[in-house]
């Protein structure tokens, strides 16, 4: 079989991501269930210090959030992450990685445009879609209850 | 026993909302941006179907630490204003339920960013 280099490199391309979705799939997995595990830890600790459910919840996010920009600034979550895929992406540790991260890297570009701005380069989309959403369900919801 | 498959429980149901977002990453090469935006999005549909509070109630953490979870939050924040306020809760309930997940974002992230050494080429740029 006779191939370009170029056809070789697509089929290799084709290829690899199904090969190595035998690790990055139980990674994700792994990694996302220990995070979870150690908010769940957190969340049993703030109930234990009397916390009611609702605030329980909230102090667990912060306190997640606060280790991840921790781990952002030291520059271990990005480490994690090249192995964890999306087991460091979808926990809120990734939505506040996604906050920190640009932040940092972009300080050299300034305060206002450069950290505060690109501070929301991923998570600006998130809320803009996230917010509407949420909206549109108001508003079907209300008009459900008027019916 | 109980408290353990409380554990045990957070970790499969995480672990697996996880699983999907990579198998997404792998399959579709929808970009971090776009699993995260997806996740959100699909946490207030389900919020708002009443999908997502029975996850919640097997998973704990499992459920809540996950994006999707942060979506279903804003979906139960939407409904209760509503409920309260009528129509004019559907433009508050969203952002009341996740404010202290964006705040302690920015915050967080502005004093890491002040505190750390910007990495990679940028410090080397002034």
């Amino acid at each position: 079989m006779n191939i370009s280099n170029q056809e070789y490199g697509e089929l290799a391309k084709r290829r690899s991501p199904a090969s190595s979705m035998y690790k990055t799939i139980p990674m994700a997995f792994v990694i996302g269930g220990i995070i979870c595990c150690i908010g769940e830890g957190f969340l049993n600790m703030y109930r234990a210090f009397g916390l009611a459910e609702e605030q329980a919840g909230m102090w667990t996010s912060i306190t997640l959030i606060f280790i991840s920009a921790l781990l952002t600034g030291m520059k271990v979550y990005d480490r994690m992450a090249q192995h964890a895929g999306a087991g460091t992406l979808v926990p809120i540790t990734g939505f506040a990685n996604s906050v920190v991260s640009p932040a940092l890297d972009f300080k050299s570009e300034g305060y206002v445009l450069g950290l505060g701005a690109k501070m929301f380069v991923i998570a600006g989309p998130v809320i803009v879609y996230g917010i509407s959403a949420s909206i549109i369900y108001g508003i079907i919801y209300y008009l459900i209850k008027m019916i | 026993m109980d408290m353990l498959m409380e554990y045990v429980w957070a970790f499969v149901i995480g672990g697996l909302l996880c699983a999907i977002g990579q198998l997404l990453i792998d399959l579709t090469k929808l970009t971090p941006a776009r699993i995260l935006t997806t996740y959100v999005v699909a946490g207030v549909v389900m919020g708002a179907l009443g999908w997502y509070q029975p996850l919640i109630d097997l998973a704990g953490g499992g459920a809540t630490v996950p994006l999707t979870g942060f979506g279903s939050l804003l979906a139960k924040g939407v409904k209760q204003s509503v409920d309260r306020y009528g129509i004019i809760g559907a433009f508050m309930g969203g952002f009341t339920n996740a404010a202290v997940g964006i705040s302690a974002a920015i915050f967080f992230g502005l004093l890491t960013a002040l505190a750390f050494k910007s990495s990679g080429s940028k410090i080397n740029e002034k």
